[in-house]
């Protein structure tokens, strides 16, 4: 190609700049679908202004700052009926977030569990786990929700005859009230303790490994940093003299006051996603690891390794590269679905933001977009760490 | 290569330009030439929203597009066959009637609170009839505009009997189970505020799943209107052992709503309500109607399309009030067959009789 062109230019000098340049060409044509598409985008943005403000529907986000009005029974943050809508756009992004996490963690861990287990020589083991992949990925998302939801709450009792498994805590059918912890002045030191125990055991680890790698010499990193993450903040804990005191909830009414509380709402979302998205994830873990090829495994043996080893050090590491990215699909999906939220009345962000909060200003556009534009950045961010892991794992080709 | 701004500003040309030529009509003359364009665009502009566009779309499609609830019995509830029945499927009725002259060319489509308001908006129906509350946000943010009151409602709350609750302020500490996308929300929590109770919201998308909730007693209470807590009680497994407390605590005048922009519609759509409660003022019923048409007092003819040409300034015709009351009854006969006394809500007439009767239902004259 390059030479190709050397050689016409040596010969006929530069094409003259003008249609019959290809490069020029090409350059109006791409500028042409350009404009085209500034233009309908432009076209589509001022057909609904003009339509907006003909039928005097009022469009903009100022409304962000206008209070809300309405309570939300679940808020990380501080929030009261006062607080405005854009307050209220946080609450809900926030548990969202707390849901779609706490779900993935999980729902990963329940996944490679069920995954191994599909491939256990045991036949009870093994039937066990494809009967629960079958069951839970063929049911609908949202009858999960409302059988879980449904089934969590039905053996629960009422609030004045709670079960109290231990001392201050209850479990009844509005929740799982626990005892809330109330920081004190020296509340601080105790978490920079925490801090610099995990950075100090990631060290100790890292070092470890690298000794290994060069000497063969075996040191317990990982009980040695636990150790250290448990002991170095007890120590701060004992010196400091306990710098936060438990508040422990007490039955008031209907219901109990203080304390901090877990949703059977978030309980049951949580539940649902988690086992329906384990079904996907099991089967993708399996798929990975019988991609990797029988020689590996009596390669490992040969060596004398255990079967756990082989699997934590020969099998799982070249199965990750195949599981990885269907598995970042299916942490998508569980963050998506988590929108489903509103139908047990879990407050995420489809709930407070796109329905409440919708409902009461009627700005479909900006609300739909805002919340579009929450999901869009997630699972960006999501595909982006996702793409960052799988590529640190990829198979390096020297 | 030199010149790739003249290229740019080509390609752009080309691609905008050919845009323009082939777009339905044309944006830049709403935005930009609104100073030059005169008289003509104004006319032209009336034309397309002003003179009964959708009272036009509605004879061509030959049916009005109802938006109604997702089953609230006495309000909008489907029966065993599918048909919709109660106050506000009926109101569509009688505006199908005024219109076609039959009340069955209508189409109901249930919508759930919070898609009901985009509904109306988009122009995916022609007229909210759905137990809605007229408030002035609603009828000044979003582009609506409400026709009159068809029920005059408020808000409460349905109570457990053996909770021992005996008014509202007894619920302070609750957990109140209600539906997203409701004025109740905020009444709600308004309420509480103003008394300085604490209280916890559980907002479901769907009214079904907020009452099974409080069947099975994750919640203290359940609140909505009141109507549509009677409509609600039906629905539990032990009706009776439910209450609901008598104080009200809010205003909520439910009624029908239209699209801003066509007076017309507008117009059709407010005497059609009007018409239903003159009938009722002045004792014309769906059964005594071949009777009332040979009345002599001036009033019955004027409503009954006697005398007068007040259908045809509406754009339809003039016994138009006529077909609605022998389609639906006045709104007396309306309210007994889907709410009053005989029904199994056995709602009195109570804030919804006729002004005569001490009631708050008024129509202005027919003249």
């Amino acid at each position: 190609m390059g030479a190709e062109r050397n050689r016409r230019r040596g010969q006929g000098g530069k094409v003259p700049f003008g249609w019959n340049n290809p490069r020029v060409r090409s350059f109006v044509y791409q500028a042409a679908v350009l404009g085209l598409v500034i233009g309908i985008v432009w076209f589509f943005a001022t057909t609904a202004q003009e339509n907006l403000s003909r039928l005097n529907i009022s469009s903009g986000f100022g409304f962000l700052d206008t209070t809300a009005g309405f309570g939300i029974i679940q808020t990380l943050i501080p929030y009261t009926e006062q607080s405005s809508y854009g307050r209220a756009f946080l609450v809900g992004l926030l548990n969202t977030l707390v849901v779609a996490a706490i779900g993935i963690v999980l729902s990963v861990m329940l996944g490679f569990f069920i995954g191994v287990m599909r491939l256990s020589r045991n036949w009870l083991v093994a039937t066990i786990a494809a009967g629960y992949v079958e069951v839970m990925r063929n049911i609908p998302l949202l009858l999960h929700l409302f059988f879980w939801y449904f089934a969590v709450l039905r053996p629960l009792p009422g609030p004045a005859d709670s079960i109290e498994p231990l001392p201050g805590v209850f479990l009844n059918n509005r929740g799982l009230i626990l005892p809330e912890p109330i920081f004190g002045p020296a509340a601080n030191a105790f978490f920079i303790a925490i801090a610099v125990a995990l950075a100090a055991g990631f060290v100790l680890i890292r070092w470890a490994r690298k000794r290994q790698i060069e000497t063969g010499e075996l040191f317990p990193a990982w009980r040695a940093a636990l150790a250290m993450v448990v002991v170095l903040p007890g120590l701060v804990w004992l010196i400091a003299g306990a710098p936060f005191t438990l508040e422990f909830a007490e039955h008031a009414g209907f219901d109990f006051e203080g304390g901090m509380r877990l949703l059977p709402e978030f309980v049951a979302l949580v539940l649902g996603l988690t086992l329906y998205t384990a079904g996907f994830i099991a089967e993708i873990v399996r798929a990975g690891i019988q991609s990797v090829s029988k020689g590996q495994r009596e390669a490992a043996a040969a060596l004398g390794l255990k079967e756990s080893t082989t699997l934590r050090l020969v099998v799982i590491p070249q199965a990750l590269r195949l599981i990885i990215p269907p598995l970042t699909s299916q942490i998508l999906n569980l963050t998506k679905n988590s929108s489903l939220a509103v139908a047990i009345a879990y407050p995420d962000l489809v709930a407070v933001f796109a329905g409440t909060v919708l409902n009461q200003t009627g700005q479909a556009i900006e609300v739909i977009a805002l919340t579009m534009a929450v999901y869009l950045t997630l699972s960006l961010i999501t595909s982006l760490l996702m793409n960052w892991y799988n590529a640190r794992i990829a198979l390096k080709e020297r | 290569m030199k010149n790739p701004l003249v290229a740019l500003i080509v390609g752009i040309l080309i691609g905008v330009g050919g845009l323009y030529f082939f777009l339905p009509y044309d944006p830049l003359a709403r935005s930009g030439r609104q100073a030059d364009a005169g008289a003509s665009q104004q006319a032209e502009e009336g034309e397309r929203m002003a003179a009964g566009d959708t009272l036009r779309r509605v004879r061509q499609r030959g049916f009005i597009q109802c938006g109604v609830s997702q089953g609230l019995p006495g309000f909008s509830n489907p029966d065993e066959r599918g048909r919709w029945s109660g106050i506000d499927a009926d109101f569509c009725r009688a505006m199908a009637a005024a219109i076609f002259g039959n009340a069955e060319q209508v189409r109901f489509r249930p919508l759930s609170a919070k898609d009901r308001f985009t509904a109306l908006q988009s122009g995916e129906i022609d007229i909210l009839s759905r137990n809605t509350t007229w408030t002035m946000s609603r009828d000044t943010q979003l582009g609506f505009n409400f026709v009159g009151v068809t029920y005059y409602d408020g808000q409460s709350f349905m109570v457990r009997k053996a909770a021992g609750i005996k008014t509202t302020a007894d619920l302070a500490g609750a957990t109140i189970c209600t539906e997203t996308g409701t004025t109740t929300e905020l009444n709600l929590a308004d309420y509480f505020r103003s008394r300085g109770l604490s209280y916890r919201v559980l907002s479901f998308e769907k009214n079904d799943e907020a009452i099974v909730a409080y069947d099975r007693g994750r919640c203290d209470a359940y609140t909505t209107d009141a109507s549509g807590l009677y409509a609600t009680r039906l629905k539990l497994a032990d009706p009776d052992a439910n209450m609901i407390l008598s104080e009200i605590i809010s205003k909520e005048p439910l009624g029908p709503a239209v699209r801003q922009g066509d007076p017309q519609w507008e117009n059709i759509a407010r005497w059609t309500l009007n018409a239903l409660l003159e009938a009722e003022e002045l004792g014309v019923t769906s059964e005594n109607l071949d009777e009332m048409l040979k009345s002599e007092n001036p009033r019955v003819k004027r409503l009954l399309g006697l005398e007068g040409a007040y259908g045809s300034t509406m754009g339809i015709s003039n016994d138009w009030a006529a077909n609605a009351i022998r389609a639906v009854g006045n709104y007396g006969e309306m309210f007994e067959r889907n709410v009053g006394k005989a029904t199994p809500l056995g709602i009195e007439r109570g804030l919804n009789a006729l002004w005569t009767n001490g009631g708050l239902q008024y129509a202005p004259p027919v003249r």
